[in-house]
């Protein structure tokens, strides 16, 4: 039966052209511009760490001075100053730590065709690339041994190690940095977390660092801090503050593999904070966060606004769409009344009927759908050329191509239910008289 | 025209009707605060600018010797100034709309309180003249100024600063601003002059009331001056920028050296922003075509149905001038009622994103002006199956049955 109500759907469907492609057309644009939005905010709301991300926590403290201080309401800093992050880091109390800020490095090539250039770089202590799982294409990550002896060692992602190296084994090779000569132990392998989640005050996507440092050696050398850095009281300001200035400019975290872990350490940052009172450097009594990947991405309410307000009106758009496509199916099933009159009198019941119209809406639901695909490939292009820092993520994943179809059949579906059940109602007597 | 019979016809058509309300309801709802929104967006583009926007160009200097900088900031100036068309040359820290926002809060007591994130720019002998900076009240820094004033932890070790027009009228309304002291940090500075609102060096970070808060301070050659300014005629500027990369890719070798004119760094801020704009102009376009197409295909539907009716109007003497008019009016009670649900959806909308977003409110009058949008497009969709209305003969009426 389906097979004899598709071949009636293409057979109506041809009949009449143009309602026919304004009802596809209407669909495709609709599904067209829905999923290129969706699929944008598909993208930058997503897991940077798929599997890992449960388990890491980023610890927040409040060490600013009184002023200003509103009980409840006051949130705790966004990063930690330099002698906090030092305790925490030492006090070991999680199963891994890392201690990082972000720079911008100048690297000059040894050999003379590559102009001296800026990289961006990470410096943190080494439990960085363990914690967050970073792959090793060549080498490996330097030690606790390195960070403790301030050791000149780098590690470098692929793609710096194609335009440097041409893609071979750098690891042991020198490379020169802010005019101090580092060595290579490591060549990261494909990395990449959207949104880069470790440090929200840099751009928040497709954009990775070229150069890790030990953290200790950064400080050593005097390599430039790029990031945020918020003072209070007397602290000046600058973009590398005083390692004892009351500045907040790294970013600590911690890997806490269960639950219970999760607590002990809140409980333990609750104690490090009185602990810290009762010494005179804190004024505030204990203000604590510590939430993870996913927490720390909402908290901070990475997707841009832009995208989400996209996100509504091209859902608006749709909503059009589909209003516009009811009312030309309406009208191309009223059409058919006489016809739909006969079946009818010759037996068919009302549901035969209403299933026969819903194969019709279905395959225009397809068709739209189809353009759909097409105007969203289109749609994803051009996002990819803006020059907003997440265009070049904007792909279309197997996941969202289903949804596409699924979205598709199921608005046109939803747009044949009112038409089709009004044209079921036609009183067959009515139909065959006029004829 | 009558519109009794109008009204009876539509009764009897209840759902097509409705159809179409609710489509120009949704239709006049988005296309309100999608034209609001781009609305505010063009706004943003054209935040006006007191420097000499299309005369400056910027050519950025990093990665050199830090203990050199008080040789060799004045040995580049001097070469940027031997350029051909140069008229000023300066050294700074940062730049209006850099994106690399250095903030201080400031206040008019030694323990004030203040949200308002102030862009903090240094600049070296000339910085003034260099950006064009427009002095509305008091003096530009003098010489001594330049030379005893440095950085200290990205503080000044000055006591003097200029503000812009907007932050005398925030910090000291209905005051004049010069020989006030300003405090951030502990520090003071007393202000020597006022100048014309300077855009921040973030605006979209700073917020709303960081845009036009920007202070100056005077500074010898530092290590922190990473840009060098140039004034020149409009026309020059490419070729200024060019010349000038090559001179300082000679002077600083090893050092990454990059231009841009100051034009091209305001498109490069709101580069976004544009496509935003762009994106929503798509939408409305699209959406208002969509709108049409519905309307078209509606109307020819209810023509076909009504042939024989209208036969028998023409054949009882109706022009056809009636009969065009009675779907023109048709369509436009149909739109009317649209455009009532949609003005109310429209503000519903708009308080939505207000709750959620970063959205003002709307003005009154963008409602309206969707409606007319809204009217004539239903106006112009209706024009086509309605002239083949009033193409139908008279004798239909007499055919079959």
């Amino acid at each position: 039966m389906f097979g004899y109500y598709f071949d009636l759907a293409l057979r109506s469907l041809a009949r009449n052209k143009v309602l026919t492609a304004l009802m596809v057309l209407a669909i495709a644009l609709g599904i067209g511009a829905s999923m290129t939005t969706l699929t944008v905010l598909h993208v930058l709301s997503g897991d940077p760490l798929p599997g890992r991300s449960g388990t890491l926590y980023y610890p927040q403290i409040d060490p600013q001075d009184s002023r200003g201080y509103l009980p409840g309401k006051s949130k705790p800093m966004d990063q930690v100053t330099w002698i906090d992050g030092m305790n925490l880091l030492q006090a070991k109390r999680a199963d891994r730590q890392a201690l990082m800020t972000g720079g911008d490095v100048a690297v000059q090539p040894g050999n003379s065709t590559l102009d001296p250039f800026y990289e961006d770089a990470r410096y943190t202590t080494a439990d960085f690339f363990t914690m967050f799982g970073v792959p090793f294409q060549y080498g490996h990550a330097w030690g606790a041994a390195e960070d403790e002896a301030h050791e000149r060692v780098a590690v470098i992602s692929s793609r710096l190690n194609d335009k440097l190296f041409g893609g071979g084994d750098s690891t042991g090779k020198a490379l020169r940095l802010d005019g101090t000569d580092f060595r290579i132990v490591g060549v990261t392998g494909d990395w990449s977390p959207n949104p880069n989640f470790y440090d929200l005050n840099r751009k928040s996507y497709d954009e990775n660092e070229g150069v890790f440092v030990p953290l200790s050696t950064s400080q050593d050398v005097g390599m430039v801090h790029d990031g945020s850095v918020d003072c209070w009281g007397n602290g000046g300001g600058g973009n590398t503050p005083d390692h004892n200035a009351p500045c907040v400019w790294l970013q600590f975290w911690v890997q806490l593999d269960s639950p219970a872990k999760a607590a002990a350490y809140k409980t333990f940052l609750v104690h490090y904070s009185e602990q810290q009172k009762a010494l005179g450097r804190f004024q505030r009594p204990p203000n604590v966060e510590l939430r993870n990947v996913m927490q720390w991405l909402d908290y901070n309410q990475v997707v841009p606004d832009d995208v989400r307000l996209q996100t509504w009106l091209a859902l608006g758009f749709l909503l059009v769409c589909l209003v516009n496509t009811v009312g030309l199916m309406l009208a191309k099933f009223l059409r058919r009344a006489s016809e739909l009159g006969v079946r009818r009198a010759l037996g068919a019941s009302k549901k035969a009927l209403f299933a026969q119209l819903l194969v019709e809406s279905g395959v225009v639901g397809l068709v739209g759908g189809m353009g759909g695909l097409l105007l969203a490939f289109i749609g994803l292009w051009l996002v990819r050329r803006q020059p907003a820092s997440y265009a070049a993520l904007a792909h279309l994943d197997p996941a969202m191509l289903f949804t596409t179809f699924l979205l598709a059949l199921g608005a046109s579906l939803l747009a044949g239910l009112l038409p089709a059940w009004r044209a079921c109602q036609v009183a067959p007597a009515l139909q065959l008289k006029s004829n | 025209m009558e519109i009794r019979p109008i009204l009876a016809s539509l009764r009897r058509h209840r759902i097509p009707a409705a159809l179409i309300v609710l489509e120009i309801a949704l239709a006049c709802a988005v296309l309100c605060n999608a034209v609001f929104m781009i609305g505010q967006r063009m706004a943003d583009i054209h935040w006006p600018n007191a420097i000499d926007e299309q005369g400056i160009s910027v050519i950025t200097v990093n990665g050199t010797d830090p203990a050199l900088a008080a040789s060799d900031i004045p040995r580049n100036l001097a070469a940027l100034r031997g350029i051909a068309g140069v008229t000023a040359a300066a050294a700074a820290t940062s730049m209006p709309l850099d994106q690399n926002p250095a903030l201080t809060g400031f206040t008019t007591t030694p323990d004030g309180k203040t949200t308002v994130n102030t862009s903090v720019y240094f600049l070296g002998s000339g910085g003034e003249q260099a950006l064009g900076l427009h002095l509305l009240q008091g003096r530009f820094f003098n010489a001594d100024e330049y030379a005893d004033s440095g950085l200290k932890n990205f503080q000044s070790t000055s006591h003097v600063l200029l503000v812009t027009q907007s932050d005398a009228q925030r910090l000291w309304p209905g005051q004049g601003a010069l020989g006030k002291t300003l405090y951030a940090n502990g520090e003071s500075w007393t202000v020597v002059g006022v100048v014309g609102d300077v855009l921040a060096q973030d605006p979209k970070f700073s917020g709303p009331g960081g845009r036009y808060s920007s202070v100056f301070y005077p500074s010898h050659p530092d290590e922190m001056m990473g840009d060098y300014v140039l004034r020149n005629a409009p026309q020059d500027r490419d070729r200024v920028v060019r010349e000038a990369v090559q001179a300082l890719g000679r002077l600083e070798p090893g050092a990454v050296v990059e231009g841009k004119t100051y034009a091209q760094m305001r498109t490069d801020y709101f580069a976004d922003t544009s496509s935003m704009v762009w994106m929503l102009v798509l939408v409305c376009v699209v959406m208002l075509a969509v709108t049409a197409f519905g309307i078209v295909g509606l109307t020819s539907f209810w023509v076909g149905q009504r042939r024989r009716q209208i036969g028998v109007r023409r054949a009882v003497g109706a022009t056809r001038g009636h009969i065009l008019q009675y779907f023109q009016t048709e369509n436009f009670l149909l739109s009317s009622m649209g455009v009532a649900v949609g003005m109310v959806l429209a503000f519903g909308i708009n308080l939505y994103l207000m709750s959620h977003y970063a959205t003002s409110r709307m003005p009154w009058y963008y409602l309206p002006c969707g409606a007319i949008a809204l009217w004539l497009i239903g106006q112009l969709a209706v024009l086509g199956p309605a002239l083949r209305a009033a193409a139908v003969p008279p004798v239909v009426a007499t055919r079959s049955v």
